[in-house]
């Protein structure tokens, strides 16, 4: 019994997130032939930046823009275009800012590289606050108080 | 010292890299299109206004360099440029091709009856798709298009008297235009 319900409240559940992402993307309400390019479809509308709103895709975005750069995208899925080759054309036409993933090449190096650079020095900067904590813990042998422990 | 000092300078150093990623943010105006330098892209479109259907191509307009403004009746900042439009079509110094996107025939006519025509020729991109092979992202943006069908420059936002003499009339072959 508390299986049935456990399994009733999930289903609602995944009604409700369900309701929520159609209501969302209720503009969008083109579908493609094939599974497969529905699936190529969603990817690649996603990794295209709208670039009248700059921080939303196109997959997510209501403008009239977004409407036809999804067309664009869907009528080169079903003429036969690679992924590879609807994005070259997406950048030939509007430049590397439209890709939210741009190709790693000398003018976007330091993008893709910064993260690490910073991680690095965060890295030495944790190590060094660890090894000098361990050392004034070994040479703390001192009798901890109760009001030391209060304060 | 060096407590201050490593924080500092790690500080200054993200300082410098959001300084340099707010000035090169593509949300200027001075985003260059894709196409500098490029061929302009193919088109056939109809003509505004034309009951005979005539189409204007890209190949009608090679030879001479040309102006391609993008606008629409929906877009405010084109009602704003509208005046130095007018203006600059009384020099008669190069073909203004007026490009409507994705806008309603009967409302740009009416647009152009009202406030006055600049255009050389204005032709109707009804569903948007020439508009995306010129790279437009938002109306008005304006072209110029060398005699040899390259994109030289593009200007985005409202035209004005100084970006026209500045960045459009200065790209002329020296003398004018034979």
């Amino acid at each position: 019994m508390k299986r049935h319900v456990r399994a009733g409240a999930r289903m609602v559940l995944g009604a409700m997130l369900l309701g929520a992402s159609m209501l969302l993307s209720a503009f969008d309400t083109e579908s493609m032939p094939t599974p497969e390019m529905q699936k190529r479809y969603n990817g690649l509308t996603h990794e295209l930046r709208c670039m009248q709103c700059q921080n939303q895709s196109i997959a997510d975005s209501p403008v009239g823009l977004a409407e036809d750069l999804r067309r664009d995208v869907r009528e080169q899925i079903i003429a036969g275009k690679t992924d590879a080759q609807i994005r070259d054309s997406m950048v030939a036409r509007y430049g590397n800012v439209i890709l939210f993933r741009p190709p790693f090449q000398p003018s976007t190096a330091w993008v893709w590289l910064f993260p690490f650079l910073l991680l690095i020095i965060g890295g030495y900067i944790a190590f060094r606050i660890v090894r000098q904590r361990k050392a004034m813990v070994a040479s703390d042998d001192s009798v901890i108080e109760p009001e030391d422990v209060t304060r | 010292m060096s407590r201050f000092l490593i924080p500092a300078a790690i500080f200054l150093a993200l300082a410098g890299v959001l300084y340099v990623g707010v000035v090169h943010s593509p949300n200027k105006s001075t985003m260059q299109s894709a196409l500098l330098g490029k061929s302009v892209p193919e088109f056939s479109l109809p003509v505004l206004g034309n009951p005979s259907g005539a189409t204007l191509t890209k190949a009608q307009l090679s030879g001479r360099p040309w102006v391609l403004n993008v606008w629409a009746t929906w877009c405010v900042a084109c009602r704003e440029e509208h005046a130095a439009l007018l203006a600059i079509s009384q020099q008669n110094a190069l073909p203004l091709v007026g490009l409507d996107w994705k806008d309603e025939d009967e409302a740009a006519l009416e647009w152009l009856k009202k406030l006055g025509n600049p255009y050389t020729v204005v032709v109707a991109d009804r569903d948007g798709r020439t508009a995306i092979d010129f790279g437009v992202y938002g109306a008005p943006e304006t072209f110029f298009i060398d005699a040899d069908g390259r994109v030289q420059y593009r200007h985005v936002g409202p035209m004005t008297p100084e970006v026209w003499e500045r960045e459009f009339l200065s790209r002329l072959p020296r003398g004018g235009l034979p």
